[in-house]
């Protein structure tokens, strides 16, 4: 067993702080391709304003209409969470005035959201299952995303872009259970890995189709919770953890120099890596939440919601348990699990029928390497699995050693051949006939006939030159169990 | 052939299929009744290009032997209704010049039936009133006038256009819409038949959004079976407003009858209430007489949240206008203040110049009700009070199949002569429970009083029975044999 892992603490001038964080995370329904009310288009990198339906631009007498799709997307969200599924939520109003808004009102769920209470379990260290820590989710709520301004097309005037307006939103809201950046970037990492196996959100950061409101506040060890700040619409894990990281700095600096946390809402600068106040609670909004009128309450059946349990994937947790089951350590497991493509990929190497152990290994070492250098991603692998296979079955059947197959897959990478192919035109099967192995181990031993005898004599090491000599004047084919057998027989 | 204005829609329909008269013949006489009567200011736009070119077709289809339901009848559009192409302006300065690129479910559905359009008819802002005197157009004048007097009446509101037009004889048939008894009420005022059906039997789709959960379009019509016949084209289910009935159209003016025998009438005890002319409380009881006459037995029922009704209306109203109204920003399309720094001084701007007096009072009233602090005691109290006033006449329908009660306190007034918002309001204290329900109720004419003013009797139905309001409107239309016409002064 391994040590518990040491709380995070911050050292100040008056001891030690602790750091309490919660995420809410901004998830876009990707799944499909059209937007929560309207059947507006969703595709990323469109030409401004060419997504727009007359209900997203809040044309008058325009009305909203539930997308079936966004609705079972975020309940198979929700059960990939454990969360509750609420059979009744229903669609609230925010109103607030904003050149990106164009009803005036964001729909949203603040009464009675659809997904309700869950929970996701974080390694924040993917070797040491000791590092394992479950992480709440309050809710899940459905939304409208809005528009966007830019405010770089014309010397006086900005512009509307409305493409985004509409497009469906999970809000995914944590309980304030962070301890730490690392815990935090664990949370997001896995909840992106979670989202990517459901298939509801494509995960992708940098397209802002994933993005967090990060809640921090410090306390000393122990006591009462602080005040919080929120940094809104952080966009990678990295700028999440380097957040939580100075905006507890900076809180505790306030707070030790006699000053006092004000609860705001925070903007992240990632050039300078600091956060910013955007405006105070008292400049708060006052945005009159209440129900939207022009919809009715949603109500989920059973059979609904037997269709969207049954429409999910194995989840990463499972899975990684899963092949710890097979044998395959825990750290490959991990590793294997963390992104949705390679598992598939991996699954698909199982079935395709490689030894679990032998298999993880070799993607982890192997696969992985090559995939590095080549600057490849999995999905894109010049292997396939079915070609894998057949290369770790040569192996497992002693046709070709482990040495002989990095040879090999190197020649596949590069060729595209199958594995007997290559071993088979090539020449590189592994010798196990006895008689001609003798032959070679007779030659080395009449040669080095004092070598011999300083074995005989006790010097055990010896024993690594005579296979060495043998595997050399094989060309590396001799099958290395069989050399091993002769030698220790005529050596004896 | 003037005297084709003076034909109901039945008639109408009647003449134009035997080749009496052709549909152009129809749509050249109501242009020209439209053309003639300016000094009504019932129309916004008027349309007569759009009613000869239905006419047309109609003519052109009568030839080939088809028959749609409407072929020929050119009807009044409210201009809360979107139509493509023509000015949609919910009566406000804000919409001014705005021309939608689409068509309400609604006017499609006329249309698709046949039914070519007058124009756009004068209305309340954004329908926030119940006398016509917000729109910013103007008032529309009333084709009645008091006896022996001169002074202009309003037709009521929001639908004053509407009512005016049917009742001036300048359209056969218009739609209306009814958020608190704008259909109903104009209804009244002006001597003509109109009906809100059950909430969700019209689609909501393309009609400017006053108070979304109360909205409902309907037809006003000199007779009830004029309002059946446009009912029932008129409503249906559309998958484009989510609280829209996925539910058949009944064949309402074929079921017609007025025989009310085994029907049982509710009279509401609550809705005796003081300073209600005698006159109109009078007629009420004429109306029971009437029905007992059909073959009703009348029964008192009690709905006792009644008097929380209109202040309960006057919170949830305004809350959902006020959010509805947001849109209207200067952003995108209507008016837009410029000259102004920052983007919180155009909206200020825009909407201080946009929106009148009344529409400015219902967005304030709305915006306090649902602010933090406020939202629970008013809003959510509110929502509670609407819940008990469905369920007082959800157990009132266990005692009776149709309620009868007048449709407004009062004959029509003067223009100008109501300031007071609140006395304003009380047009609609037997109106709005009802669409607080959501039921279906229609007024029908039952007399003049005694300046010589048509007074309205209201019927309110069970969930889904337009049927019985309907056939108890006939029985009462059969038996006051309300023939009255305003004089023409216009």
């Amino acid at each position: 067993m391994a040590d518990a892992i040491a709380p995070y603490r911050i050292k100040g001038e008056t001891g030690e702080w602790e750091v309490v964080v919660g995420l809410e995370v901004h998830a876009q329904i990707t799944a499909t391709k059209s937007k929560l009310f309207s059947g507006a288009a969703t595709a990323f990198g469109a030409e401004p304003n060419t997504q727009v339906s007359l209900v997203d631009a809040a044309m008058p007498g325009m009305l909203p209409v539930p997308n079936k799709e966004c609705i079972r997307q975020a309940v198979r969200t929700g059960m990939a969470l454990d969360a509750v599924i609420n059979r009744w939520s229903r669609f609230d109003r925010k109103n607030y005035f904003y050149a990106d808004l164009p009803q005036g009102y964001q729909i949203s769920q603040l009464y009675h959201p659809l997904v309700g209470e869950g929970e996701v379990e974080v390694l924040t260290d993917e070797k040491d299952e000791s590092s394992a820590k479950r992480i709440g989710i309050e809710r899940i709520h459905v939304e409208q995303d809005a528009g966007k301004l830019m405010h770089d097309q014309h010397p006086t005037m900005s512009y509307v872009d409305l493409n985004r307006c509409g497009v469906a939103l999970m809000e995914i809201v944590s309980r304030p259970d962070m301890r730490s950046p690392a815990e935090a970037g664990a949370y997001l990492r896995k909840l992106r890995a979670i989202l990517r196996y459901v298939g509801s959100c494509d995960g992708n950061m940098e397209e802002g189709s994933m993005r967090a409101d990060v809640n921090v506040s410090v306390r000393k060890p122990g006591g009462e919770l602080g005040t919080r700040t929120e940094t809104k619409n952080v966009n990678s894990v990295r700028f999440v953890m380097q957040v939580v990281e100075h905006e507890a700095k900076r809180q505790i600096e306030l707070l030790e120099s006699g000053g006092s946390v004000s609860q705001e809402t925070r903007l992240f600068d990632p050039d300078k890596s600091v956060t910013r106040s955007l405006r105070s609670k008292e400049d708060a909004h006052d945005y009159r939440y209440f129900p939207d009128p022009d919809l009715l309450p949603l109500e989920l059946d059973e059979l609904f919601l037997a269709e969207c349990k049954a429409s999910l994937p194995e989840l990463p947790d499972v899975k990684r348990k899963r092949y710890e089951a097979l044998g395959i350590t825990p750290y490959n497991a991990s590793v294997l699990t963390a992104e949705v493509e390679t598992a598939r990929w991996f699954d698909a190497l199982l079935e395709a029928g490689a030894e679990p152990k032998q298999a993880a290994n070799w993607v982890v070492a192997e696969l992985f390497g090559a995939l590095n250098r080549r600057g490849e991603n999995i999905e894109a692998s010049p292997v396939t699995p079915a070609r894998a296979a057949e290369l770790l079955g040569l192996v497992a059947d002693g046709t070709i050693s482990g040495t002989i197959a990095k040879q090999v897959f190197e020649i596949m990478l590069e060729s595209g051949e199958g594995a007997a192919e290559i071993v088979e035109k090539r020449g590189l099967k592994q010798n196990s006939d006895t008689g001609a192995i003798d032959a070679e181990i007779d030659k080395i031993l009449a040669a080095n006939a004092d070598k011999v005898e300083q074995y005989k004599a006790g010097k055990q090491q010896l024993f690594g030159f005579f296979v060495g000599q043998t595997m050399k004047a094989t060309a590396g084919k001799a099958n290395p169990q069989v050399v091993n057998e002769r030698l220790r027989a005529k050596l004896a | 052939m003037s005297e084709l204005t003076t034909k109901t829609i039945a008639e109408l329909r009647e003449g134009f299929r035997s080749g009496e008269f052709t549909a152009r013949e129809i749509a050249e006489s109501f242009n020209n009744a439209v053309a003639a009567a300016k000094s009504l200011n019932a129309f916004t736009v008027e349309t007569p290009d759009d009613a000869l070119a239905a006419a047309e077709a109609a003519d052109k289809a009568r030839g080939s032997g088809e028959l749609s339901p409407l072929a020929g009848i050119p009807l009044g559009i409210k201009d809360l209704f979107a139509t493509r192409g023509v000015d949609t302006t919910a009566g406000s300065n804000i919409l001014k010049g705005f021309r939608p690129p689409y068509e309400s479910t609604v006017t499609s559905n006329l249309r698709k039936a046949g039914a070519g359009m007058l124009g756009k008819l004068n209305m309340d802002e954004f329908a926030m009133g119940s006398s016509n005197e917000t729109s910013a157009y103007g008032p529309v004048i009333s084709p009645w006038r008091r006896k022996g007097s001169n002074v202009g009446l309003t037709p009521g509101g929001s639908s004053g256009g509407s009512a005016a037009a049917v009742s001036a004889g300048i359209a056969p048939g218009v739609t209306g819409t009814d958020t608190g008894g704008s259909i109903r009420q104009p209804a009244a005022f002006t001597g003509i038949s109109g009906i809100k059906p059950t909430y969700g039997r019209c689609s909501r789709w393309g009609i400017v959004s006053f108070a979304s959960s109360l909205d409902q379009a309907g037809p006003m019509a000199r007779t009830v079976r004029d309002c059946a016949i446009l009912l029932e084209v008129m409503a249906g289910f559309d998958p484009k407003d989510s609280t829209s009935l996925d539910l058949p159209v009944p064949p309402w003016e074929t079921n017609l009858s007025s025989n009310l025998n085994a029907k049982r009438i509710g009279i509401p005890k609550e809705y005796r209430i003081d300073g209600v002319p005698a006159e109109i409380n009078a007629l009420w009881d004429q109306g029971i007489e009437w029905l007992k006459d059909a073959g009703a037995t009348p029964v008192e029922i009690s709905l006792p949240h009644t008097r929380y009704a209109l202040p309960t209306y006057y919170i949830i109203a305004p809350a959902e206008a006020s959010s509805n109204l947001a849109r209207y920003d200067g952003v995108r399309y209507g008016l837009r203040e410029e000259g102004v720094k920052t983007l919180d001084d155009m909206y200020a701007a825009t909407r201080a110049a946009g929106f009148g007096a009344e529409v400015k009072r219902r967005i304030m009233i709305g915006t306090y009700v649902l602010s933090a602090g406020f939202y629970d005691a008013y809003f959510t109290k509110a929502q509670k009070v609407r819940a008990l006033i469905k369920q007082d006449f959800a157990r009132a329908f266990e005692q009776c199949d149709i309620i009868l009660t007048p449709t407004a306190p009062s004959a029509a007034f003067g223009i100008g002569e109501t300031t007071d918002p609140l006395a304003m309001y009380l047009n609609d204290v037997f109106a709005v429970p009802a669409s607080l329900a959501g039921l279906p109720a229609m007024s029908v004419p039952g007399g003049l009083d005694a300046q010589g003013l048509p007074l309205g009797l209201h019927l309110i139905g069970n969930e889904l029975d337009e049927q019985a309001v309907l056939n108890a409107g006939l029985a009462i239309e059969e038996r006051a044999g309300f023939t009255a016409k305003p004089d023409k002064w216009w």
